[in-house]
């Protein structure tokens, strides 16, 4: 082979290299990808047919307050509220530490067809708000996002917490 | 009084960095050797400026100066000494402070230890530092200062408390190592835009830049090590790495540099690659900005993303186009003056080194658009929201990194310009054999997938694959005893770091996947006095009490672990809620160690039903991963003790090279 013969052949083979590369990323994006609901958001492609129970997705609003309830053998039910709407979701593992009631949480896994929600991972991520971020910003999205914050401000005002017995009790230890 | 002596010295320190970017730019430029010498000077008055405003910001953590408000806001008088100091950087301001200081401290050593430098090379290099420099302390200055103060008469008495997570001492080395790393790369990039504005990139060049490159590829390995331990045991999920954004921050530009650091020797033994190289220097600093942006700016929803601030972060992108745009740019103006290199065989060290290069930057490519793709989709789609989770990186970084595992052993023993691929292989036979044997023993004997056997074997492959090579390099059972030993003493320190690294990427792919494949898990809700066998232990839970910290109330699990009937050890799972920050309580996790394997226990809430959620896992072997990690660490600081780095012998090792073509 020349050198020039070479050029061309290595030149080539990067070209399909990088699409196939290309080629596996798109491929790769479009079947791992994962939307992101709010529960009045299922309801509303469900009415459209625009998702189907099955597809894997991650429900977010606030846990509902008095939902919070374990079965046998750690499974455990909450339901999922954006205050308009509420998705029961049922889960087994551990709860993140920052799980709460009436507090934001992300719940990643299937729509069944009996319109429950079967999550295979709960997240409680927090900013300094103690909200995830996608939660935050559908709520602030809909005009409810006032109403959460006073109620938080209400909950975190609660008795003094300059002493670790009194922040211990009233986080219900 | 210290505090506002920092915050000026700071300002001066701005000030000197202008100086340093301006006058030996300026000085290479005109070919004032006078005003390039200004350089050196002025990288040690703003290291020192520097130094001590970091100094005053941690005098205020240690003695608790609640007026100033960073202080205030993530720091409580109650914390350990130790986190006292640490949490100087465990908040955005004094995190970018300490960016600025590694920044300063990279500066200070180029002009130090680089007497054998061209001088207006040294000029140009120390300029572009200056300029970043000059950025990042804009930055600091003008929306970032760690110095603010609370006005006199609303002082408050007790601070807010750091954040807990962070209190933990794998987690306070984390940043400075991180940031070690991140920064690093600004050397190989000064060089490479240096070069560009010289328009020579020689052998020599390459031998400048390999050690930084490498000093901070070290940093960044251990700091991402650490990030990942530290995510196993105190995250409580039983997992080490998630493919979080923070985390891809910082491992893409781990991968940048790991591709920077091959090419590189290829510059410097064939001087060939060369404008391929200096892009790779561009791009490995560029992923590094990249990284410090997402993780600053409060862009990605994800558990480390402690500072929401828009204003910041479209600064810190304002930097980041400034210096990835500019860089660019140039690159794309200059690089055609680097002479051209010529051709080779596609079988030859040096195409093996390209391949490496091709796979990297492929799986730099698909990690990169698995980060952003998520905000660009919300952007376009004007707030729709998905997420692109770990099976999209397993599958496509999986798919491009496994290729480069398996051809990896080949590499250094292919010669350079025209390699033997039969050979190569008959100088693997034993590798190859074990790494068969390894998968035929796994399935037959382990159960699990013939995913998980090919993997053992790929692991097991990689490790012998490096044994083999030493032992063909050092003549191992070919030569007399004598022989055999001067080889083992007389073998550069270099290449010792490539045995000790590739054979800790293979440990890293044996710890992981013997972990992820044969781990077991248990999650219960257990009342005192349940047993739950795992793995071949019971565990028993014990009971539940409330303990004191130092600045935190911990509620401990207790349990006893027994193992064919006796019992082996008591283990404590706690959960701790911290002064200030009641509403973010950390877990501890309990590990039980064996050969093995690691024994995990996290508590989890108390359930409605009564009992405790506990979840338990066995990960068998997942110390090979902490083991292949040391390895790579290890085998970057025997690169940078290899005396060929060291200042002044680059010309001595040229002629010492010349007479030793073997290695």
């Amino acid at each position: 082979m020349t050198r020039k013969q070479q050029r061309t052949m290595l030149i080539l083979g990067a070209l399909v290299f990088l699409g196939l590369a290309a080629g596996l990323v798109l491929y790769a994006l479009r079947d791992t990808l994962v939307f992101f609901y709010t529960p009045s958001e299922v309801s509303e492609k469900l009415a459209q047919k625009e998702l189907q129970p099955g597809v894997r997705l991650r429900l977010g609003g606030l846990v509902a307050k008095g939902s919070v309830k374990l079965l046998d053998d750690g499974v455990i039910r909450f339901a999922v509220t954006d205050t308009a709407k509420t998705l029961p979701v049922t889960f087994k593992g551990i709860l993140p530490d920052l799980f709460r009631e009436g507090q934001g949480v992300v719940a990643e896994g299937r729509l069944q067809p009996d319109g429950t929600f079967v999550a295979d991972t709960v997240l409680a991520k927090h900013d300094e708000k103690y909200m995830p971020r996608e939660v935050a910003d559908s709520l602030k999205k809909k005009g409810l996002w006032q109403h959460v914050q006073k109620e938080q401000e209400a909950a975190s005002s609660a008795p003094g917490a300059t002493t670790a017995a009194a922040a211990a009790a009233s986080s219900g230890y | 009084m210290i505090v506002e002596l920092g915050h000026f010295a700071l300002v001066l320190a701005l000030g000197v960095a202008i100086y340093l970017t301006l006058v030996p730019l300026y000085g290479a430029a005109t070919g004032n050797v006078r005003l390039m010498e200004l350089a050196v000077p002025a990288a040690i008055v703003k290291f020192f400026l520097i130094a001590f405003s970091f100094a005053a910001l941690t005098v205020a953590y240690i003695n608790s100066d609640f007026s100033v408000l960073n202080v205030w806001q993530n720091s409580h008088s109650a914390k350990p000494f130790i986190y006292k100091i640490t949490g100087t950087w465990a908040n955005h301001e004094g995190s970018m402070l300490l960016w600025v200081l590694v920044l300063a401290s990279f500066t200070l050593a180029i002009a130090l230890f680089s007497g054998n430098l061209p001088q207006s090379l040294k000029a140009r290099v120390l300029g572009v530092q200056g300029s970043i420099s000059t950025a990042f302390l804009v930055y600091l200055v003008t929306v970032s200062s760690p110095f603010v103060r609370i006005p006199e008469g609303r002082v408050p008495l007790e601070g807010q408390g750091m954040n807990p997570l962070l209190q933990d001492p794998a987690l306070a080395m984390h940043p400075p190592m991180l940031y070690a790393g991140y920064v690093g790369f600004s050397v190989a990039f000064a060089f490479a835009i240096a070069a560009l504005m010289e328009g020579k990139v020689d052998s020599a060049w390459a031998r400048w830049v390999r050690p930084w490159t490498l000093a901070a590829w070290t940093f960044l390995t251990a700091g991402i090590a650490l990030g990942s331990w530290w995510a196993y045991y105190e995250l409580g999920w039983g997992g080490w790495w998630f493919w979080d954004p923070v985390e891809n921050a910082s491992f893409m530009p781990w991968l940048a540099g790991t591709a920077l650091l091959h090419s590189a020797i290829v510059v410097e033994k064939r001087n060939s690659l060369k404008t391929w190289t200096v892009l790779l220097a561009i791009i490995a600093f560029s992923f590094s900005l990249i990284g410090t942006f997402l993780v600053r700016s409060g862009v990605l929803s994800s558990v480390h993303a402690f500072a929401v601030d828009p204003e910041r972060g479209v600064f810190i992108l304002g930097i980041l186009a400034f210096f990835i745009g500019g860089a660019l740019f140039l690159y794309a103006a200059r690089a055609h003056t680097l002479k051209l290199e010529g051709g080779f065989e596609p079988v030859s060290r040096e195409g093996a080194l390209v391949l490496n290069n091709v796979l990297l930057s492929a799986a730099l490519a698909a990690v990169f658009i698995g980060t952003l793709f998520p905000l660009a989709y919300e952007a376009v789609t004007g707030g729709e929201k998905i997420t692109v989770g770990a099976p999209y990186f397993n599958l496509t970084f999986g798919t491009l990194i496994i290729p480069l595992l398996v051809i990896l052993p080949f590499g250094p023993l292919l010669a350079w310009k025209r390699g033997n691929l039969k050979g190569t292989f008959r100088k693997l036979r034993t590798a190859a054999a074990l790494a068969a044997f390894s998968a035929l023993v796994t399935a037959l004997l382990f159960g699990g997938s013939i995913m998980a056997a090919l993997g053992v074997a790929l692991g097991v492959w990689l490790v012998a694959g490096a044994l083999e090579e030493w032992a063909h390099r050092v003549m191992l059972f070919k030569a007399p005893f004598k022989v055999v030993r001067n080889r083992i003493f007389s073998m550069p320190g270099h290449m010792w770091a490539m045995t000790l690294a590739h054979a800790g990427v293979g440990f890293i792919v044996l710890g992981a996947i013997i972990s992820t494949a044969w781990k077991s898990e248990e999650i219960r809700a257990l009342k005192p006095g349940d047993r739950v066998p795992i793995a071949g232990y019971e565990v028993v839970f014990k009971g539940e009490r409330e303990v004191p910290g130092p600045n935190y109330l911990a509620l401990q699990g207790m349990f006893e672990i027994f193992k064919d009937g006796r019992k082996v050890t008591d283990a404590i799972s706690e959960k701790r809620t911290f002064l200030g920050r009641r509403n973010m309580p950390t877990t501890e996790v309990a590990l039980v160690y064996s050969w093995k394997g690691d024994l995990y226990i996290a508590i989890g809430d108390q359930s409605a039903l009564g009992g405790r959620t506990v979840r338990m896992y066995f990960e068998p072997f997942i110390y090979l991963l902490w083991i292949g990690a040391l390895l790579m660490v290890f085998g970057g600081i025997t690169g940078l003790l290899d005396r060929r780095f060291r200042v002044g012998v680059a010309e001595r090792t040229e002629s010492r090279l010349a007479a030793q073509p073997a290695e």
